[in-house]
């Protein structure tokens, strides 16, 4: 693409394409102050407001890693393993129910039906939230339609603990992994399959050798995806268990809110850079996966 | 063959009782009361109830500003991208990807650090004005900005699946022989190629902004997801019915809108 557009700027003339140039970075320099100004500026807050506290009896403000330290300690520490635990173990499910979902509506011969998943999958894995605690909570709460016909309470459920966020997690966490690997399994070629065919293997031999293969990073890319996305998630957990799953995006609320103690405004923001660190890591394994397995779909 | 059809359906069985039945529950929940029968009340209630017009007007006007500025913003850059600067390229990619590595919950611990600074720092300044005016609850400005952000990354990509089926250097090149100026080649030849990428990443935006809730609730203000949670402490039927109309309202507004500008795929965090 770009040796493309290269070329096309060589053609013209140079005083032309250095007008052309000049009008286009024109048209980008919005775009980037106003990222760094609406983006920027709060990002620096909180890298600035992790490293510092104030003394309450002077309101001198001096630079320490102590907000760090108590952010990966005693609660704080809990919670964020919390989180961590919480996504690896519904992003590993979430990877996992989702890879036969999707080849089940890749291979569907009705269009229909592979457009209402795919857009399904579009409105649940982007923007479920809210919406979608409170249909949990109305079918598998304690007050809720199948926990009272089915007498679950008296069974030992509980919508309000790690497995029931886990059974959450996963309605918007199987539609995301659903949108990710379904390129690849379009990308698939059947005459891989019929060349694997022809050389004797079986299916499951097909699977092994040739579909896996070519579907691992875009796989390990949607479980970092999938991880990432669990660990990020607020609202959901906030409209649903209150606190009482420890999970560091509440832990953030409360101690932003003063609802605890007051004055752990600093802490929460090293939790939040805690976060930003964890996600960095994220999305650090994800972009290489990614760019591996375009090569295959191409 | 029927082995292999036998167990796409059992997946796709599977799958939709996971899927449907809490909706399906859900919806058991909001017209079966305990006590009084089959009733439809909740939903007759929704539209009388405190707060839930305002709520939405304030969710739909935020998301008018947002769709408003980040297409402002990032249509000319991108199409500029395919113009004339690729070497800007990767600045603006990593600058539209940066949002995903910030948790939104992350995100608004720091708007607020900054909004502090108004009162303990720069109340006799100029600046105050601005902060208070940020902050009006009637219309939060503050939260424009925090969702063009964070819709940045699906609006890149929507409008870079856009730009990519077509040849903007061509499209310009011709629009200018033709004797358009810039804006006119702009916005008589570019634009209308990319109607269905347009909608699409308008779309996304608006959906994002009617479901938001971390920013807003932190932040304090109440638009429409944060209304829900709010009541549906005193009032759980409602809110549940709320819930599901506007699941199933932003489901069928994407699939009408699949069903105009060719196939959707909004693949990104959520």
């Amino acid at each position: 693409m770009t040796a493309a557009l290269t070329g096309a700027g060589t053609a013209t003339a140079a005083p032309r394409k250095r007008r052309r140039r000049a009008l286009g970075a024109l048209a980008v320099v919005p775009l980037l102050v106003f990222t760094a100004l609406a983006f920027g500026l709060p990002a620096l807050a909180m890298l600035d407001g992790a490293f510092t506290v104030k003394d309450p009896a002077t309101g001198a403000t001096s630079y320490t890693t102590a907000n760090l330290t108590a952010s990966l300690q005693g609660a704080y520490l809990t919670a964020l393993l919390g989180s961590v635990k919480l996504a690896a173990v519904s992003a590993a499910l979430g990877a996992l129910l989702g890879l036969p979902l999707a080849q089940a509506v890749v291979t569907s011969r009705f269009r229909a039906l592979r457009e209402a998943v795919l857009t399904a999958s579009g409105v649940l894995a982007n923007f479920g939230g809210v919406p979608l605690a409170f249909a949990f909570v109305a079918t598998l709460g304690n007050a809720g339609v199948l926990t009272r016909r089915l007498g679950l309470t008296d069974k030992g459920w509980d919508l309000y603990s790690f497995s029931g966020l886990v059974l959450v997690y996963l309605y918007f966490l199987i539609p995301l992994m659903v949108l990710t690997i379904t390129p690849a399994l379009e990308g698939l070629r059947s005459q891989w399959r019929e060349a694997a065919r022809n050389n004797g293997a079986t299916t499951a031999q097909y699977w092994r050798h040739v579909a896996l293969p070519v579907l691992l990073p875009t796989l390990l890319g949607g479980f970092v995806l999938l991880f990432g996305s669990a660990f990020a998630a607020y609202a959901t957990a906030a409209a649903m268990v209150g606190s009482s799953v420890p999970l560091v995006t509440l832990q953030i609320a409360d101690a932003l809110s003063g609802n605890v103690l007051v004055g752990q405004e600093n802490v929460a923001l090293a939790l939040s850079l805690d976060m930003v660190l964890v996600a960095g890591l994220v999305m650090a394994v994800y972009l290489p996966l990614q760019r591996r397995s375009a090569r295959w779909l191409a | 063959m029927a082995r292999l059809n036998l167990w796409r359906w059992a997946v796709l069985g599977a799958a939709a009782l996971y899927f449907l039945v809490p909706l399906a529950a859900s919806v058991v929940f909001t017209v079966d009361v305990p006590g009084q029968g089959v009733t439809f009340d909740a939903y007759g209630r929704i539209l009388s109830t405190d707060g839930f017009v305002t709520g939405l007007l304030l969710s739909l006007e935020l998301a008018a500003a947002t769709i408003a500025v980040v297409l402002l913003l990032m249509v000319p850059a991108m199409v500029a991208l395919r113009l004339g600067v690729p070497r800007l390229r990767p600045v603006v990619e990593i600058v539209c990807a940066l949002p995903l590595v910030v948790p939104p919950i992350a995100f608004v611990a720091g708007i607020g650090t900054v909004l502090k600074w108004g009162p303990e720092q720069l109340s006799r300044t100029p600046l105050f004005q601005t902060f208070v005016a940020l902050q009006n609850p009637d219309f939060p400005i503050v939260l424009v900005l925090a969702y063009v952000v964070m819709a940045l990354p699906f609006v890149y990509r929507a409008l870079d699946a856009g730009l990519r089926a077509i040849d903007v250097p061509t499209l310009v090149e011709a629009a200018r022989s033709c004797g358009a100026n810039w804006p006119q080649a702009l916005v008589r030849a570019v634009l209308p190629n990319l109607r269905g990428a347009l909608l699409n990443a308008s779309f996304l935006t608006l959906a994002l902004v009617l479901g938001e809730f971390t920013v807003a609730q932190l932040l304090g203000f109440q638009p429409f997801a944060v209304w829900i949670v709010n009541v549906s402490g005193s009032q759980a039927q409602l809110s549940v019915a709320v819930s599901v109309l506007s699941l199933l309202v932003t489901w069928l507004l994407l699939l009408a809108l699949a069903g105009v500008g060719g196939r959707t795929r909004p693949t990104s965090r959520g």
